[in-house]
């Protein structure tokens, strides 16, 4: 590295004899407050190993003068969070679901609580926007199978559809051609007879013969009319929501092989106040009774 | 206090010698080199009309500036009553009799036009007037230069104090100066957070300190940058910072008036020997009185450069010798290039053209954009929907075959007092409207300068669903006075 000490003309600096494609470098000593900065930081960094965690050891670390855990930080967060809510979560649970939607605090607390719970818990099957999909309902619109006041949506969220809860709601429609209860040309006057009711094109002589079918088979569960009966949980056929598809092909798979949708019952799962903040929020997305 | 000066005392007879300063131009071209520390000026104090007038202009400005959040403005009850306000946390601008919503800064932007159009208009007429009289950093460095000089003394003496050894002496001045510039900088800061803020009620807050945070920082922030551009980097921030200098520079022509020597008239420059001839001689004698006050360190007799801000100190410092040796004013003045080339070739000299291509161009635009500006102020609606169709589900199928969308409406009610609305819509056959939470779709209270949010429900029945979209308005009343607002929108539906 020794080299004669060169200086650069113009500049007058001595240069570190250093040279690429005909460029020196110049050897102009840091500033001086740019130097101090730096030793500065350095002890600082000392300064830092010894009040926060900083060292990693075999089995744990050290852990600083006054045992800061950024963990603990965040856990001593939700913990304040949650104490900042516990007046609305007291007042949630111990009020009725018609007491917190007449208040609009309340509502508005409960509203914000639903929506958050819905899209953790809710929205892997009935979508984001409660808009559902085949087999899971839409939660929006105004066809409710089990019941859409306030407290009948929260009994099913509460014990699900045909989980494994014993208070669960439960129905079972027999799968009539599978079981051989009807013979095929029966199902498929009995789909036309539901195409009729429900105000779609159908056969009418078919659909003629299958209300016989229908009045036999079918009316106990979905009603003399087809206007369904939701202590049994069994759809209403004449309106035009499908939770499966209202189509000629659709319902013969219905009526061939039955329908058996399962929710999860969510009490054990979801404490008391999510469920009526839930239940208020699946109410209030426009088709609630 | 020190107003020693190189310039011997004034003397009546023509022939009175005028001493040279020994000055160099510290922003000489052949002097500038890449790796040259920053040599210091010791502006030269001036005295003459345009040093008046800079006097002026600075009181006028800094007295807008300091006094202008402390103007009222009756609004009624519910608005500040600050005549300039801006307000960050309700979102709000209030200017004299104008109030702005955040989307409605197109305004700001009409400003800004308008702003540099006037910048345009008068360098194009003047040269860098902008920057010689009303650039906050000019009137700052001025304003600082002055309190140096007042505690320093002028520039010689500054020259000696900065040379002598440490002293108590040259300890107290420059402690006196900086805590005064200190000062200065902090009513800067000061000043700025009024108009952001109630300014009494800030004043107040700021002594027994309770105001927010970012009142101090902004405070402290302020007096660092005036304390440290105004005093410490002067000429550096608009030689090196700003980029006004270059764009400035290509705005001026041939007819601008712009700070400059006749040469002509001026060279070749020599000292001035008693009893010489002034027939045989050039005006210039040479004394540097142009170059020791220059605050931006030029010599303006190097012809035009971009450190010059035309702040026009050197013609009062020359027109004050002329005076003394009595020749003709104005060897250095506002001239024009035209009028230069003239003299070069005999001609004579004319008034400088204002009413050219150029200025009426940027006069045109100035004026159309402040028409426009005015014309959408004075017709401002201060009622205004917002209207957000709900995207998930785009459309809900009701059970007896209709379909329902949602939407969430925001209107904005831009006056100071309640308002009740009614909303409806236009162009969807037997379209059914619900508001969530109301009984009917009318009555709808938005409270005074606030927005509110309703969540509204659109149904149409089976027969009118339309396939796929169909756009339609919805029209928002004033209940009172029938003041509306109609915004469209779109109605979804399936695809058939």
């Amino acid at each position: 590295m020794a080299h004669n000490a060169e200086k650069d003309a113009v500049t007058g600096v001595e240069t570190t004899g250093h040279e690429w494609d005909g460029i020196k470098e110049l050897n102009n000593p840091l500033p001086r407050w740019w130097l101090w900065t730096f030793y500065i930081t350095v002890l600082w960094s000392i300064g830092y190993w010894v009040v926060y965690p900083a060292w990693p050891l075999v089995s744990s670390y050290t852990e600083g003068m006054f045992g800061y855990s950024s963990r603990q930080e965040v856990m001593d967060r939700i913990a304040e969070a949650k104490e900042a809510q516990s007046e609305y979560l007291g007042k949630i649970e111990t009020a009725s679901l018609d007491e917190i939607r007449g208040d609009s605090e309340l509502l508005n607390f409960a509203l914000a609580g639903g929506r958050s719970a819905f899209a953790v818990n809710c929205s892997q099957c009935h979508g984001q926007g409660a808009q559902g999909f085949v087999g899971y309902p839409n939660l929006n619109d105004d066809a409710w199978i089990w019941g859409g006041k306030p407290d009948e949506i929260m009994t099913t969220i509460l014990y699900g559809i045909r989980s494994d809860h014993d208070d669960t709601r439960y129905s079972e429609m027999p799968a009539f051609g599978r079981d051989g209860l009807l013979e095929r040309p029966q199902i498929n006057e009995v789909v036309e007879y539901v195409l009729q009711i429900s105000g779609q094109d159908h056969d009418s002589g078919m659909a003629t013969a299958g209300k016989d079918v229908f009045v036999e088979q079918c009316a106990a569960c979905h009603g003399e009319n087809g206007e369904g009966i939701r202590e049994t949980g069994a759809p209403r056929l004449t309106d035009s929501i499908w939770l499966y598809g209202g189509d000629r092909d659709t319902l013969r798979a219905t009526v061939t092989n039955a329908r058996y949708g399962v929710m999860p019952a969510w009490t054990g799962r979801l404490d008391e106040a999510t469920i009526k903040q839930l239940a208020v929020y699946v109410h209030s997305l426009g088709g609630g009774e | 206090m020190d107003q020693a000066s190189q310039v011997s005392s004034p003397a009546t007879a023509p022939e009175a010698s005028v001493e040279k300063i020994d000055v160099d131009a510290v922003n000489k071209k052949e002097e500038r080199s890449l790796y040259k520390a920053r040599v210091k000026i010791y502006p030269k104090r001036a005295t003459g009309f345009f040093r008046k007038l800079k006097w002026l202009v600075m009181a006028a400005t800094l007295a807008v500036y300091y006094v202008a959040p402390w103007l009222r403005w009756d609004r009624g009850p519910n608005a500040p009553d600050q005549a300039i306000l801006i307000d960050f946390p309700a979102r709000r601008f209030y200017f004299f009799f104008i109030e702005i919503w955040p989307e409605e800064v197109y305004y700001l932007t009409g400003l800004l036009i308008i702003a540099a159009l006037g910048l345009f208009l008068i360098t194009s007429l003047a040269g860098r007037v902008w920057c010689g009289y009303t650039c906050p950093q000019t009137v700052w460095t001025d304003l600082f230069i002055w309190v140096e000089r007042f505690v320093e003394g002028d520039r010689s003496a500054r020259i000696r104090l900065d040379k002598q050894p440490l002293s108590v002496n040259k300890v107290a001045r420059k402690s006196v100066k900086h805590a005064l510039w200190l000062l200065i900088g902090m009513a800067t800061g000061g000043a700025w957070i009024f108009y952001f803020a109630d300014a009494p009620t800030l004043l107040v807050d700021l002594f027994t300190l309770q105001a927010p945070v970012v009142a101090y920082s902004t405070v402290a922030v302020l007096t660092a940058s005036t304390y440290i551009f105004g005093g410490m980097m002067r000429e550096q921030v608009c030689t090196f910072m700003c980029p006004w200098p270059r764009i400035q520079g290509a705005l001026v022509d041939e007819d601008s008036l712009i700070v400059s020597y006749k040469d002509d008239r001026g060279e070749p420059r020599a000292p001035f020997r008693k009893n010489q001839d002034w027939s045989e001689r050039a005006d210039c004698i040479d004394c540097n009185q142009c170059v020791a006050v220059c605050p931006m360190g030029i010599d303006i007799r190097d012809g035009q450069q971009l450190e010059c801000i035309h702040c026009a100190l050197c013609i009062d410092a020359c027109n004050e010798v002329m005076t003394r040796i009595d020749r003709p004013l104005n060897l250095i003045s506002y001239d024009t290039f035209v009028n230069h080339e003239r003299r070069a070739t005999g001609q004579p000299t004319q008034k400088p053209r204002l009413i050219r291509a150029r200025t009426v161009i940027y006069s045109a635009l100035i004026s159309a954009v402040g028409l426009l500006m005015l014309a959408t102020l004075l017709t401002r609606a201060t009622l205004d929907i917002n209207i957000l169709h709900d995207r998930n589900p785009l459309f809900v199928k009701l059970s007896d075959g209709g379909v329902r969308n949602g939407y969430t409406i925001k209107i904005l009610n831009k006056q100071h007092e309640v308002r009740r609305f009614e909303i409806a819509v236009d162009g969807l056959d037997n379209a059914l409207v619900t508001v969530v939470g109301h009984d009917g779709t009318s009555g709808l209270e938005v409270p005074a300068d606030k927005l509110a949010q309703f969540r509204v429900f659109v149904s149409v029945p089976p027969a009118s669903v339309p396939d796929g979209r169909q756009d339609f308005d919805f029209i928002v009343t004033d209940v009172v006075d029938g003041n509306r607002a109609v915004n469209d929108t779109i109605f979804r539906g399936p695809e058939k």
